[in-house]
């Protein structure tokens, strides 16, 4: 905590916005840090993507906690729901915390994007990765291609819905796991605190992929992050001068990465570029919007 | 098991002067008379049967061999092939002297199913594996075996004695009456007179015993007649009493009160595993399986089997594994007796801990929690997955055991795994059929209507043709895919294939989504 005296010193040194947010930050992270209980300086996996990194309180993935990812039909960007994106900047608790999921039901159409986005961030970690399902549409070679070794993963498939939680859970407990996945329908308070709990005492990052049988909301729940991935429209495609062939061609894919809710940050929107063979998310044509964020406007491509 | 040649067959394969081709026989004594005991297949092709003088049988079959008879060097090795069958098949083996082995392999069979991903097993094709595997472990160590698999012992026992030998050897719990109709009354382990005494009065067949009355006949031959039809029937009940051979490791506890409550149990599991793991440790050994028997009251007998991926004696890791399982065990009246075996060991040597000194970080030992899942869903249902040279893309991944080693190639892991085209993060199981509008036959497609959706293409890469694997499935060899891996409007990817047979398009699918 900066000491209140100090902070009054730096008033009169500094002046403006810059100020304020470092104050901000710092209190931010301060208050996380108390809401996080036992861990206060628990690493983080950053994505190496600045304008990611930066909003978020840890300056990256928090380890040791659970994260929740959705996924979510792709829609054009033109008609995304305008009055989501303008919420960053209110209360961070009341958020996006019961959004609806807008189209998506958990097929294997709507968390193909997720899934990949979650393969970029397993590949950066070292370890082997337990990933709990009941769907068998999960296709591992394309783990590949997002940077995670497809050997690295192990597998529990179970019967029911029910037993891939139980499952997380035995595997959490296994200190020498890097992270556990869990591909569930829902996840209650409950469960995610037991969860949230089973990964903070050992320290292995938990994630669960949500694919709800129906349209529904969100449930509260005790996940330290909750991300929303869909595919957007690439860029339009450059000028092409063969004729031959009248459907251009496809290039890297870009997404939608919503950050619904988070301890210590505000929910905000990103467009970034789909991972690439290392598991990163592209840069360049990172954007974000939310007219809040100024400062943020010059990584956008 | 029936092992019609076991004594002669034992005998030559612990005998080294024995010349192979030569018909053999066994005689033993009785009195001052040489009477032939046992005989091998040649000589039983000539005619030759046990009970003969051995005079006669020298007659009959000139250049045949005898030997003494050692009946209980055959009992004991009955016993240590019982041993066998206990670590690989079934934790119930009891042996079944002098000829005969019986295995219970109820809940064991679905070990042996074809593991082929994507379908589903048949349990039936199971107990075929395991019968053709039996039999081909013993045919390789030269014992002559005839197997049945029924749903009661009797039946089993009269099934793999006197069954033709064309007719199926597998009969269930429901066709146990059509099965067994045709056999001889002999097939039923009664006394050897009474099936004699039975002929005479007309009974032949046990078809002819079922419909029989049973009053005068029990008052006549005893209660055995009808207790065996129906042992055989699988109408009343008959344990098996399961081999513990003597150099088992193993351990046991027998309760002054009957155990009712599982608390009462799991601390039972508690002492034994500690004393299993003592014993293991003294033998440098860790166990792979491990069969919890529980006797109740009544002396019935339940068996509670855990497997483990690695040789392993922690007891704690044990007695969960153990504790997890009993939750659907009925405990009767009461429990008597437990013991704890481990019929299938390794060694396990103290490891050499991997240091950064040497350059190689430790792996991580997943064998505890890979045992906890795999106990948890059953086994094969924890694995990893391994790429298969296999452009058709529901073959290009297989599953295997989740800590199988994991193959040491020149180039990268994730190299390894990628092709020249990329693949969809989600693959469907089926291809879903989809329509279509292209605007010319062999250009993408511009739009797709998929569950009543439509999606219009704006980007498009393709095609990747992939050929029919002849040698793998006949049908294919005219087939043929061209994939596609477009974009719709709103920036979401598929991957649609447009099948073609014998060089002309067909439908289109949807196969899997990129993001």
């Amino acid at each position: 905590m900066i000491p209140i005296s100090m902070v009054g010193a730096q008033h009169d040194k500094e002046s403006g916005a810059g100020w304020r947010a470092t104050v901000l930050k710092e209190l931010r992270r301060e208050v996380g840090a108390l809401e996080a209980g036992a861990r206060p300086d628990a690493p983080a996996l950053a994505f190496e993507a600045e304008a990611i990194d930066s909003h978020l309180p840890e300056g990256g993935l928090r380890l040791g906690a659970l994260h929740e990812i959705w996924g979510g039909r792709a829609v054009p960007i033109d008609r995304q729901e305008p009055e989501r994106t303008k919420k960053t900047g209110t209360t961070r608790t009341s958020g996006m915390s019961g959004f609806e999921n807008p189209g998506g039901n958990g097929g294997a159409e709507d968390i193909a994007a997720a899934t990949l986005f979650l393969a970029g961030l397993l590949a950066r970690l070292s370890g082997p990765v337990l990933w709990c399902l009941k769907a068998r549409d999960l296709f591992t070679p394309s783990l590949a291609a997002a940077g995670l070794d497809p050997d690295r993963v192990i597998y529990a498939e179970t019967w029911h819905e029910r037993d891939v939680l139980a499952a997380m859970e035995e595997g959490l407990q296994h200190p020498g796991l890097a992270a556990v996945v869990g591909e569930v329908a829902r996840l209650g308070l409950t469960a995610s605190r037991r969860l949230q709990l089973a990964a903070e005492s050992e320290g292995v990052t938990a994630f669960t992929l949500l694919r709800p049988h129906r349209q529904t909301g969100a449930e509260p729940t005790a996940a330290a992050t909750r991300w929303r991935i869909r595919s957007a429209p690439s860029l339009p495609p450059m000028p092409s001068s063969s004729a031959a062939n009248p459907v251009a061609g496809i290039g890297r894919g870009r997404w939608r990465v919503d950050l619904m809710r988070c301890r210590g940050a505000d929910p905000a929107s990103f467009i970034t570029e789909a991972c690439d063979g290392t598991g990163r998310l592209g840069v360049s044509a990172l954007l974000r919007d939310g007219a809040d964020a100024p400062h943020l406007d010059r990584s956008a491509a | 098991m029936y092992l019609p040649f076991f004594a002669t067959e034992r005998m030559r394969l612990t005998s080294t002067d024995l010349p192979p081709e030569a018909p053999l026989a066994l005689t033993t004594r009785i009195g001052a008379q040489r009477l032939v005991a046992a005989v091998d297949a040649k000589a039983f092709a000539h005619g030759l049967k046990p009970g003969m003088a051995a005079t006669q049988a020298q007659l009959l079959l000139p250049g045949l061999i005898l030997r003494d008879h050692a009946p209980r060097a055959d009992a004991h090795g009955l016993a240590k092939l019982a041993a066998w069958c206990l670590a690989r098949y079934s934790p119930v083996v009891a042996p079944a002297p002098p000829d005969g082995l019986l295995l219970d392999v109820t809940g064991c069979t679905h070990l042996f199913a074809a593991r082929t991903e994507g379908q589903s097993r048949n349990p039936d094709e199971g107990e075929e594996n395991l019968l053709a595997d039996l039999a081909s472990c013993l045919a390789r160590r030269g014992l002559t075996a005839r197997l049945a698999l029924a749903g009661s012992v009797g039946a089993a026992h009269a099934l793999a004695r006197f069954a033709a030998p064309d007719c199926s050897r597998i009969a269930e719990t429901e066709s146990l009456k059509r099965a067994l109709a045709p056999l001889p009354v002999e097939a039923l382990r009664l006394p050897p007179e009474t099936p004699q005494a039975l002929r005479r009065l007309g009974f032949e067949r046990i078809g002819d015993l079922i419909g029989a009355k049973r009053a005068p006949i029990t008052r006549r031959f005893g209660h055995d007649v009808f207790l065996r039809l129906d042992q055989a029937l699988g109408l009343s009940r008959e344990p098996l009493v399961p081999l513990i051979p003597p150099e088992l490791v193993s351990a046991k506890l027998s309760f002054v009160e009957p155990v009712i409550t599982a608390e009462g149990l799991a601390q039972a599991v508690e002492r034994l595993c500690s004393d299993l793991a003592a014993a293991l440790e003294a033998r440098q050994h860790g166990a792979r399986r491990l069969d919890f028997h529980v006797t109740r009251l009544d002396r019935s007998t339940s068996i509670v089997s855990v497997r483990m991926a690695k040789p392993n004696r922690a007891p704690e890791h044990m007695a969960r594994l153990i504790c997890e399982k009993l939750a659907g065990l009925d405990c009767g009246l009461g429990v008597e007796k437990v013991l704890l075996a481990a019929p299938l060991t390794r060694p396990l040597l103290p490891e050499q801990i991997a240091s950064e000194l040497y350059g190689r970080p430790q792996e991580p030992d997943l064998s505890t929690l890979v045992d906890r899942l795999a106990n948890r869903l059953g086994a094969g249902r924890i694995y990893r997955t391994a790429p298969v040279e296999s452009d058709w893309p529901e073959r290009s991944v297989r599953r295997v055991a989740a800590l199988a080693p994991k193959p040491r190639t020149e180039t990268p892991r994730p190299e390894n795994w990628l092709r020249d085209w990329p693949r969809p993060a989600r693959l469907l199981p089926d291809p879903m059929p989809v329509e279509v509008i292209a605007l010319l036959p062999d250009y993408p497609p511009a739009l797709f209507i998929w569950q009543g959706r439509r999606h219009r293409i704006c980007r498009a890469d393709g095609p990747e043709r992939i050929f029919g694997e002849w040698w793998r499935a006949p049908g294919e060899i005219a087939l043929a895919r061209d994939y596609f891996q477009v974009e719709d409007e709103a920036g979401q990817r598929f991957w649609l294939f447009r099948e073609e047979v014998g060089g002309r398009p067909q439908r289109w699918y949807l196969h899997g989504f990129f993001a």
